[in-house]
């Protein structure tokens, strides 16, 4: 089968449409991951065991599951309790949930990675621990923690073709789509892939300018 | 009631489909991880070229595009595969290249020193690679190996949209065909946990043996 | 002692912009024990580590045994060496690092055995037998079946000594060999090395920064300041009656901290 350029060229215009709800998606769900990641983190480090125990237990179940299987579940289940989410919210809670236990520890390894003294000088300063967290922890917990969440961010993105297995309209949607109504393959599977790599190829440079900028600081 | 025995069977052997996906995709995943990432370190610059453009091929596509790209564009230019032989492909290519990235950290991270005593006893470059090297780089390969084997578990469901009958798959025939979401899909959330739990301890327990020889107690 | 057993004709060597050797020229004969002294930065671990092809060179030559180290001939013509020059000119020397480098996971018979029985096809139990024979030179054939965790840093470089002995090289290179030891430990490995020196014909090169010992080990020392000889001769000359100021300010500064002022 031929490569056809005309074909090729009449597609881009939908594919791109779907590449918006694809970026769309992504930068939803990260948001969703990042804050319910730091809930996790949190609640992982609670000292009520019940809490922490049931929280680590949540976090590796999730972890230990499909993202698509978790998807079905969502996107099924919730109507029958009476809610009802579009393709999209759906999509965007399940991958926001699947990568909140990525983000979480994330956030656990950049905590714990702050040295024990960094807690005592604080304490021996005689600061809240309002004021410990805000001015002496987390100022040295994040930098360190952005090249992982950028990897993250960048998975997420590459995870969003799953959605299309919920109805979201994403990129890999329309490109199915196109391929089951004009019954050619070769054109928008491999466009949806020449996508992807490039943004990856972007990011892969992106991230590296991270690392370099907050991957290792001296203490 | 009687339904539901054959609905379990059906998940049943979903599950043995997800089992032999998992088994054979992380066999390919180790040969091929091994192959690029031993070439990632390799003193041939065309090496290193390859493997470095698999590497990124394959990491920066979706798991997902490149089952369909298999499954659906390949038989255009004569490559057909079962959808067994496309899903085993694609996750053994997919999480190969995330596998060769460890390989590859792990030889780096051997200390120079081990490098430097290797010559000063004058053994090959083959030689430092498979009795020196190697052994000293595996164990700090199999945590995140682990983390890769889960990982292709739970991509296997993925090939449940190319039609092949996995777990994933059983569960949305059971679930057309009673109309019960919560049953088998909790099931079959829980059959996953339960393998990615038995990865994990699998893994753990090669870790132990691995890091017993290395901290030797004889 | 009649040839020599390694010249080094004007070698150089420069790390990117820095220069750590600088047309450096000296013989060792066949047989001798060399001590090579200096502070640190001076370049005289940098010279150990070219001739055992840790580094290359930026320029010079340098014959092993007759050969040319860095170089060979080929159609008539001076050529880089290859690996496999390299490999063959690496049977001539032996080298103990100041961190021992042993093989972590291996025992300490494996680690002495490991290299001859790869690079000279040895059996294992004739390799076997040669270890177990340096393991009771060097004072612990009691612990074969050890691993090297389970040692402390003496045994682990009398290990490392027996490692190197037990590929029969001409030449042993010691960098610095009891550096990284607690001071209670680093007699038994310089007993071991005073032992080597009087028992056996090898050329022995050796890196340090403990003058008692160079002085008593040594034939020759050469006194080495930012990539040059400053002095050489004989340790009597070196440590009692040094030529040059730079020779005594070194000694003194030594001398100074070693009795913790």
């Amino acid at each position: 089968m031929e490569w056809d350029w005309e074909f090729t060229y009449s597609i881009l215009p939908l594919l791109l449409q779907g590449l918006k709800i694809t970026v769309l998606a992504t930068i939803l769900g990260a948001i969703v991951a990042a804050s319910l990641g730091l809930v996790f983190a949190l609640m992982r480090r609670s000292p009520n065991r019940l809490l922490s125990r049931t929280t680590g237990f949540f976090v590796e179940f999730i972890r230990g599951t499909p993202l698509l299987v978790q998807l079905y579940f969502i996107f099924y289940i919730l109507p029958d309790i009476g809610l009802r989410l579009s393709p999209l919210t759906a999509g965007v809670v399940g991958m926001g949930l699947h990568y909140a236990t990525y983000f979480s520890e994330v956030y656990r390894g950049g905590i714990e990675a702050v040295p024990r003294g960094q807690w005592e000088a604080a304490k021996a300063t005689n600061l809240t621990i309002r004021q410990t967290w805000v001015n002496i922890i987390l100022p040295q917990a994040i930098p360190p923690m952005i090249p992982a969440m950028a990897n993250y961010l960048l998975a997420m993105f590459k995870e969003t073709p799953l959605l299309s297995a919920i109805t979201v309209m994403e990129m890999m949607s329309q490109a199915r789509s196109i391929a089951n109504s004009n019954y050619r393959y070769i054109e928008p599977m491999t466009l949806v892939g020449v996508f992807f790599l490039i943004v990856s190829i972007i990011s892969v440079f992106g991230l590296r300018w991270l690392e370099r900028r907050y991957g290792r600081q001296g203490r | 009631m009687g339904d539901w025995a054959g609905y379990l069977t059906l998940i049943l052997a979903g599950t043995w489909v997800t089992i032999k996906l998992t088994v054979m995709g992380c066999a390919v995943a180790l040969v091929v991880a091994f192959i690029a990432g031993l070439g990632r370190v390799s003193r041939h610059a065309t090496l290193r070229w390859l493997s470095t453009g698999y590497i990124e091929f394959f990491r920066g596509t979706s798991i997902f595009v490149q089952l369909f790209w298999i499954y659906y564009v390949l038989p255009l230019i004569g490559v057909s595969m079962t959808p067994m032989q496309a899903g085993v492909m694609a996750l053994g290519l997919n999480v190969g290249a995330y596998g060769a990235e460890v390989v590859r950290g792990a030889i780096l991270a051997v200390p120079r020193d081990q490098y430097e005593a290797c010559i000063a006893t004058n053994l090959t470059r083959y030689q430092r690679m498979r009795h020196v090297i190697l052994p000293q780089a595996l164990p700090l390969m199999l945590p995140t190996f682990g983390n890769n084997a889960i990982e292709l578990l739970k991509a296997t469901s993925v090939v449940s949209l190319i039609s092949l009958a996995d777990m994933t798959f059983q569960a949305q025939v059971v679930r057309s065909q009673t109309g019960n979401t919560i049953v088998p899909f909790v099931t079959i959330l829980i059959l996953y946990f339960i393998l990615s739990s038995l990865i994990s301890f699998g893994m753990r327990y090669l870790e132990r043996r691995a890091s017993r020889g290395a901290e030797g107690v004889r | 002692m009649d040839a020599p057993i390694i010249r080094i004709n004007d070698l150089s060597k420069s790390f990117g912009k820095l220069t750590v050797l600088n047309g450096l020229s000296f013989d060792v004969m066949k047989g001798e024990k060399l001590a090579l002294i200096g502070p640190s930065g001076s370049g005289k671990t940098t010279i150990l580590r070219i001739l055992m092809t840790l580094e290359n060179i930026s320029g010079g030559r340098i014959e092993v045994c007759g050969e040319p180290l860095f170089h060979m001939h080929r159609n008539g013509q001076d050529v880089p060496a290859d690996e496999a020059h390299l490999h063959k000119m690496r049977r001539h020397i032996g080298m103990v690092f100041q961190h021992f480098n042993l093989f972590p996971h291996k025992t300490v018979l494996q680690n002495i055995t490991l290299a001859p029985t790869l690079t000279k096809g040895e059996k294992r139990i004739d390799a076997e037998k040669r270890a177990r024979e340096l393991l009771d030179m060097v004072g612990l054939a009691d612990k074969a079946d050890y691993m090297p965790v389970q040692l402390s840093g003496g045994q682990k470089q009398r290990v490392a000594i027996a490692r190197a002995l037990a590929l029969s090289p001409e030449i042993m290179l010691f960098d610095e060999v009891t550096s990284a030891l607690d001071p209670e430990l680093v007699e038994e490995v310089l007993q071991v090395m005073q032992r080597l020196a009087v028992e056996t014909d090898m050329t022995m090169l050796l890196v340090t920064h403990e003058m008692g010992f160079a002085r008593e080990f040594a034939d020759r020392v050469l006194f080495f300041d930012q990539g040059r000889i400053v002095e050489a001769g004989p340790p009597e000359q070196i440590f009692q009656a040094p030529q040059e100021e730079r020779t005594r300010t070194f000694l003194r500064k030594i001398i100074a901290s070693r009795h913790g002022m």
